[in-house]
């Protein structure tokens, strides 16, 4: 069976001024369905582009990225788009919600994007917050929830149109221990229980033990498990 | 949660940001309305102008006067259809500050070269048959109070004397744009108390109106009727009534295009008004844009959410200033001296055309942010931090 994410030589250089700056090189990884993937390295080792790169939302200079068959590369911006909205859920670090939109709003805004009927999409976001224990809290504010809270919004959004892989960029980063534990908790249920693929970033080698595999970056290289 | 709604919430996000900009288009809209309104008023006479009908001056100017002989021979010009004459009478009414415009008149052939002018039979025979009758128009008659019967005294100046003329009719124009303050009385009790006081003064008009059946021979008629009356005593100058009109208007030509200027220039204010705010909404909303285009929304989401809000804004302030611009101008109009304007009414094009720069503007304000929003990478969207 062919990996669900499988990227081969990928490279990718950036131009700074007339400087090429070259922040992966001829990185090759292959992730499984329902794979749990945690990301690790210092600053600047090109973690956080690998996870763009997978997500869509960064393009590679060279090489391949191939995700559930499409090769992502050559989708153009709207295709690309389209794409990311069925295949892929986004958790960042600072949570990204829309600070005017209640909590059941911000879950419902992926859910815009698709042809589910008004009264569909109420049962699909009530059924995303109840996952992350936040039924009772659909219609405070950002302003108005903990960080702890905000980042389960921000995770029932991304699970809300029900993606097959969810892309978390140090999404304990900015919270306390015990709110990272529940959304570390929240992620093992996604990737157990819904059999989720999940591709994490993080400093945290707490965070990282969580995943099944942990990658580690250094330099823009992928250094072999077991080396590092 | 529909589109609109999220436009709508992100509108006002900022509030006090969002009122204040609304009330600087409301202002400005305001502004630019009455400007129009001041410019159409001061253009009204030419707007309500009638393609076939000349007006015959004298040609030196306007205030020396013309025999009262040229209306024979002008009435024998082919394409001529019907001769009337009009004499400014001036006066004093009440005291000098209550303008409006006293003219003598052929009350028989009045009516039928101004059809605009409605009265009833029983009006314009009351003032047909009566040598000091009057007929004055609705807007004047509603200041003064005056009714049919009542007794209109008046002081002259360019005529000296009392006078005293008795209201028998009160018209009312057809159209909005036609003027509804004029005192038309009959040239003849004019002429016969010149006969009297002044003979040198006696049988003389102001200028003729002439109508013609085919508008489209006013050149040739008004060159035929200026031909014969070259090198007499009193050359003609003739030429349609938009034309005489705009004679009138041409002589504030520098003032009425510097309020047009200033009306276009209002509607720039509009722009830089808006286009700030959108400029700083959308710089503020960068990551936010970052996270909407991560989730799926594409350019066209983009355009409608940025231009949505620019036009929900700008189309707010358009419609408050709109509402406002009514009884403003209204208010305007009782402060000026009355009979200033005889018309003085916003059009409808001066709604539409608020209306349509607001929407203009609009989508001119969110040009600027949505070339950013379209042109900013995702990864660089979510890192950037104001």
């Amino acid at each position: 069976m062919s990996a669900l994410i499988s990227i081969s030589h990928l490279t990718k250089t950036y131009k700074r001024d007339k400087q090429e700056i070259t922040v992966l090189k001829d990185v090759s990884i292959d992730i499984e369905q329902g794979d749990f993937v945690a990301l690790m390295g210092p600053s600047g080792s090109g973690k956080t582009t690998l996870l763009n790169i997978i997500a869509g939302i960064d393009r590679p200079t060279q090489g391949e990225v191939i995700i559930a068959g499409t090769n992502i590369g050559v989708l153009s911006e709207t295709e690309l788009s389209k794409w990311r909205s069925r295949h892929i859920g986004f958790i960042f670090q600072f949570y990204n919600l829309i600070p005017v939109l209640t909590a059941f709003e911000n879950v419902e805004l992926p859910l815009m994007l698709t042809p589910l009927s008004k009264s569909e999409r109420r049962r699909q976001v009530e059924l995303a917050l109840s996952v992350v224990g936040l039924a009772d809290r659909m219609d405070h504010y950002p302003r108005q929830l903990s960080g702890g809270q905000e980042q389960r919004v921000a995770i029932a959004r991304a699970i809300a149109s029900d993606p097959d892989i969810f892309i978390a960029d140090e999404p304990t980063g900015d919270l306390d221990r015990v709110s990272a534990e529940e959304i570390l908790t929240l992620l093992n249920r996604l990737n157990k229980e819904f059999g989720k693929t999940i591709v994490m970033v993080t400093h945290d080698p707490s965070a990282a033990n969580r995943a099944r595999i942990i990658h580690h970056l250094d330099k823009g290289d992928l250094i072999p498990q077991g080396q590092s | 949660m529909s589109m609109t709604k999220l436009i709508v919430k992100n509108a006002f996000r900022h509030t006090l940001r969002v009122l204040l900009t609304i009330v600087g288009i409301s202002v400005a809209v305001v502004a630019f309305g009455m400007l129009r309104t001041v410019v159409t008023a001061w253009n009204s006479g030419v707007a309500a102008s009638s393609p076939n009908r000349l007006i015959v001056r004298q040609a030196v100017s306007f205030i020396f006067p013309l025999p009262y002989s040229y209306k024979e021979k002008i009435a024998a010009i082919p394409g001529v259809s019907a001769v009337s004459w009009l004499n400014w009478f001036g006066g004093t009414y009440i005291d000098k500050d209550q303008f409006f415009a006293r003219q003598g008149c052929d009350p028989e052939t009045l009516l039928s070269l101004y059809p605009e002018y409605t009265l009833t039979s029983k009006e314009i025979s009351a003032f047909k048959t009566d040598r000091s009758a009057c007929i004055v128009g609705i807007e004047t008659a509603k200041r003064y109070g005056l009714k049919i019967g009542d007794i209109m005294n008046m002081e002259g100046d360019i005529y000296p004397g009392s006078w005293q003329f008795t209201v028998s009719g009160i018209y009312i124009p057809r159209s909005k744009t036609d003027d509804a303050t004029q005192m038309f009385f009959h040239w003849e009790y004019l002429n016969e108390r010149m006969k009297q006081d002044d003979l040198t003064r006696a049988d003389q008009v102001g200028y003729y109106v002439v109508k013609i059946n085919d508008p489209s021979r006013s050149a040739e008629i008004s060159q035929k009727i200026d031909q014969l009356f070259k090198n007499s005593a009193a050359e003609t100058k003739t030429e349609t009534e938009g034309q005489f009109q705009q004679g009138f208007v041409s002589s504030s030509g520098a003032i009425i295009s510097a309020i047009n200027i200033m009306s276009y220039l209002i509607i720039g204010i509009i722009l830089l008004v808006l286009c700030n705010t959108m400029i700083m909404t959308s710089r503020e909303r960068t990551r936010e844009y970052a996270v909407l285009k991560s989730l799926g929304f594409t350019g066209g989401h983009l355009f409608a959410f940025i231009a949505g809000e620019a036009l929900t804004i700008s189309m707010l302030g358009a419609g408050i200033g709109i509402a406002l611009l009514i009884p403003i101008v209204q208010g305007f109009e009782s402060f000026l001296p009355r009979g200033w304007f005889p018309v003085f009414i916003i059009e409808t094009s001066t709604y539409v055309l608020a209306g349509s720069s607001a929407l203009i503007v609009g989508v001119i304000a969110a040009i600027i942010p949505l070339y950013r929003a379209l042109t900013m990478k995702i990864v660089d969207g979510l890192r950037f931090t104001g």
